[in-house]
């Protein structure tokens, strides 16, 4: 991607502005105050932005945007920067508007379980100002410790327990924020529900397109007093797969259940010593959470489902020490596989899960195609996967060849009758395959609703939705329904 | 043979010529909620079935004239369950018309509420297009979710052809417990408990008598059982119990008076806004959902649940000028228009059905 040059007479004229409503500090436009700024967890796409705005509270949001408004200047919110698609890369001739000041945690009320905070706050200080009550914020992204909840709503972020408690649409009951004039409109409610339309589910994962959130009130839920894990392994990735269909079919919803290829659990083991059993073809990671006397029902209903499943070892965690252990494994995975290479690329696919064996062949057989390795993590209960392609940038063609495998495997998610991205979000990264998920009057309708909230496009232009240009561009058919175009053509 | 979504296509098309607007229906079994709306008649329930089930992927998929006691059937024989607890108002509810409706039962506190649970939509835009959104995977980030904003939208934004749903598991074991306890307790009660890991599935509180339903493993249930107390009910009256407040058939919800639904956080003690002034009332969700029946001043009542960060529906009555639903700040109504024409520029799907203009 060629990065944007700055137009310093426009810069000018924003800064000006922008500093009769902002503190000097807040306004940022020196190259190496905005370099820091030019990419978020998808550093393949850098852009330097034209100027960053540090705003403290909603009063100075409000104004940021309506000067913005006014000079028709795009804005592209940040909170920690964490997103893995590309979502928060700034423009060029945009303002990189930082929700990092705002970080407080505004009311925690245990009686009604909710957490009322500012966009900035990081997801993980929801949990530990909940935890005197008991209580806890559920969904738990593996970037927790950094990321910030208005970041999560933005990109309707999952986590490892997302099976049984939900994405952050399942667990944000209100979100206040600004359209692009800098009108306040509050979404959702305190109570259940909201009259209207669900405009609150429209704008969770709406990648910054439709509001800037300046307050989010999440519910707040009763930490189980006892997790416990088993952790299985299996000489067959297929097995494990069809193992993970079996414990759901018992009417069982694991608290989490991730899978791991071996390769993936080797890279783990050097890294963190989880103590995984490195000669299993696949390990998998099944949780059960509650009180004491459930996960004991629990845990002995699922080892026996895996035992008949074909586990060739179970393991199940006799202390919370080693029950974190088993996950410090698979929360460090991509930190683990960016040791054993230079750089790595993730990928965020969801199928069916019965397809999982098909999947796993069609990413061995692109392994050979590309000549690139690729481990597999999986949050294996809700069929999201995370294939990690090791590649080296520094190798003249390797990052192509990478984009063009991580693009025929997004094909064969769609084909599959999936999805490009389970909890990464499209962003910047995978605009290209929304051309191929949806139709053009999907698109259409998708342009409509970004209108709605965004009459002259101006919050984060360029991402998510594809114009129908790029999409002709692109060159790529819509596919839906399992319907590739030629489907009788190898693809491999 | 033309395909009924075909057919539709072109109905869709003739009301757009005409500016004959349509009004969509499945059983009819929730014509009276919302606002009247005219138009020519487009029955839903031309089209129906269930499409794929797979009960290990925890999806089905079904097209909107299905019966929803058809539906749940199919699922029952899988152990499994839609776990909002849709109330059906007649036997001739569809799933469509559920959707539409956006309405959730008594586990709405403990499980989620149907918009929860929808993973993907296929719809007849204004345009006469057939569009698909979200799908049958329980992670799908891709572009907006459109599919739960189908939910609630009362059949203003399209026709809803297929919906593919979450589905989950029935309880192992279930258990419900009676109390004798005035309002203010009970609410303070339940609030307490919410904040405690117990398998609380469901509460209901009128006149004296809390109810609560504790759903979940064997274990679970029978530890909550021994430690909250309470007198036991028989398993076929409490099965008959939650029925009839999700059908809204026990005395309580008579049908000669306004019933109003009034959505406020759990926490809210019972005189805060007045509310032990007003009608006959009964708890359920915890506490935060209040049904009030009798003949209150609308107007007063909506600016007191606005104040503590709640809402009021005109949920049942005959006289419905003063609006069915809290009207909503001009900001929010401003993108509710635009939103509308996004998917309905001519405006022929139930019209005024939530909102006059809308």
């Amino acid at each position: 991607m060629r990065a944007e040059p700055i137009n310093f007479i426009r810069q000018a004229e924003v800064v000006g502005r922008l500093l009769a409503v902002l503190p000097r500090e807040a306004v940022l436009y020196q190259s190496e105050d905005t370099r820091p700024y030019e990419c978020d967890g998808l550093s393949a796409y850098r852009q330097v932005p034209m100027i960053v705005a540090l705003p403290a509270d909603e009063a100075e949001v409000q104004a940021v945007l309506r000067i913005c408004h006014t000079l028709q200047v795009p804005v592209v919110a940040r909170g920690a920067g964490t997103g893995l698609s590309g979502g928060a890369l700034p423009m060029g001739d945009g303002v990189l508007l930082s929700l990092a000041k705002m970080k407080s945690i505004l009311a925690v009320d245990p009686v009604a379980c909710v957490a009322r905070v500012q966009p900035g706050v990081r997801n993980i200080a929801i949990s530990e100002a909940a935890a005197p009550y008991g209580l806890y914020y559920a969904p738990d992204p593996s970037s927790q410790i950094a990321c910030t909840i208005g970041g999560n709503v933005a990109e309707n972020s999952g986590g490892v327990h997302c099976l049984k408690y939900g994405l952050t649409v399942h667990n944000v009951l209100r979100v206040r924020g600004l359209g692009v004039t800098g009108e306040i409109i509050e979404l959702g409610s305190e109570a259940l529900d909201a009259p209207g339309y669900d405009l609150l589910a429209l704008v969770i994962g709406s990648e910054g397109m439709l509001a800037i959130t300046t307050e989010v009130t999440v519910r707040l839920i009763p930490k189980p007093e006892v997790a416990r894990c088993i952790m299985a392994s299996f000489d067959d990735v297929e097995k494990a797969g069809n193992a993970v269909a079996d414990v759901i079919g018992a009417g069982i919803i694991p608290a989490g259940l991730e899978m791991m290829d071996r390769p993936a659990t080797r890279a783990v083991e050097e890294f963190v010593h989880a103590g995984y059993d490195l000669d299993a073809a696949a390990l998998l990671l099944c949780e059960s959470d509650g009180t004491a006397e459930e996960v004991e029902e629990e845990i002995a209903r699922m080892s026996g489902v895996l035992r008949r499943s074909g586990a060739t070892g179970i393991r199940i965690s006799a202390s919370e020490a080693e029950r974190l252990k088993f996950w410090a494994g698979r929360k460090a995975a991509f930190p683990a596989v960016g040791r054993i290479s230079p750089d790595y690329y993730c990928m965020d696919g969801t199928i069916p899960r019965k397809r999982l064996g098909e999947i796993l062949r069609f990413i061995a057989a692109m392994e050979s195609k590309y000549g690139l390795r690729c481990p597999n993590v999986f949050h294996a209960g809700d069929g999201n996967l995370h294939p990690l392609i090791l590649f080296d940038a520094n190798n003249p063609d390797e990052l192509e060849r990478t984009e063009r495998f991580a693009g025929e495997v997004l094909e064969k998610c769609i084909a599959v009758g999936g999805t490009i991205t389970g909890e990464h979000g499209v962003g910047i990264e995978k605009i290209n395959q929304m051309c191929m998920q949806f139709s053009a009057s999907e698109l259409a309708l998708f342009r409509r609703v970004k209108q709605a909230f965004d009459a002259d496009g101006l919050l984060n232009p360029g991402k998510n939705i594809p114009t129908l240009h790029r999409c002709a561009e692109y060159g790529r058919m819509h596919v839906k329904g399992g319907q590739m175009p030629h489907g009788d053509l190898p693809r491999f | 043979m033309i395909e009924v979504p075909e057919q539709w296509a072109s109905a869709v098309r003739a009301a757009t010529q005409s500016g004959c607007p349509l009004r969509i229906r499945g059983g009819g079994t929730k014509d009276f909620y919302g606002h009247n709306c005219d138009g020519e008649l487009l029955d839903t329930r031309a089209y129906a079935g269930i499409v794929d089930y797979e009960p290990s992927e925890l999806v089905v998929t079904a097209r909107c004239g299905t019966r929803l006691a058809e539906l749940e059937l199919v699922l029952a024989a899988s152990g499994q369950m839609l776990a909002f607890e849709p109330p059906h108002f007649g036997a001739d509810a569809t799933v469509g018309g559920m959707v539409a409706a956006g309405l959730s039962g008594p586990r709405r506190q403990a499980a989620g509420a149907l918009r929860d649970y929808v993973l993907g939509v296929k719809i007849l835009d204004g345009n006469a297009d057939i569009l698909a959104f979200g799908g049958q995977v329980m992670k799908n980030v891709a572009g907006y979710d459109v599919s739960r904003l189908m939910a609630g939208s009362l059949g203003t934004l399209g026709i809803i052809l297929e919906v593919s749903l979450k589905t989950q598991p029935v309880p192992v074991a279930q258990a419900t417990l009676r109390f004798d306890l005035p309002e203010e307790k009970a609410v303070a009660l339940l609030n307490r408990w919410h904040g405690r890991p117990l398998p609380v599935s469901a509460s209901v509180w009128h006149d004296g008598d809390l109810s609560v339903r504790l759903s979940g493993a064997a274990a679970a249930v029978k530890a909550a059982v021994a430690s909250l107390g309470g007198e036991r009910m028989d398993d076929e009256q409490a099965t008959h119990l939650w029925t009839s407040i999700r059908e809204h058939t026990t005395p309580f919800f008579r049908v000669d008076v306004p019933l109003w639904r009034l959505s406020v956080p759990s926490s809210l003690p019972v005189d805060a806004i007045g509310l032990d002034r007003h009608g006959e009332r009964l708890i359920e969700w915890g506490g935060a959902l209040r049904w009030v029946a009798g003949h209150v001043d609308g107007r007063v009542l909506r600016e007191a649940v606005a104040e503590v960060g709640g809402h009021a529906t005109l949920f049942r009555g005959l006289d419905k000028t003063s609006g069915v639903f809290q009207a909503l700040p001009p900001a929010l109504m401003g993108i509710h228009r635009n939103i509308k024409s996004a998917f309905d520029p001519h405006g022929i799907f139930n019209a005024g059905r939530m909102y006059p203009g809308l």
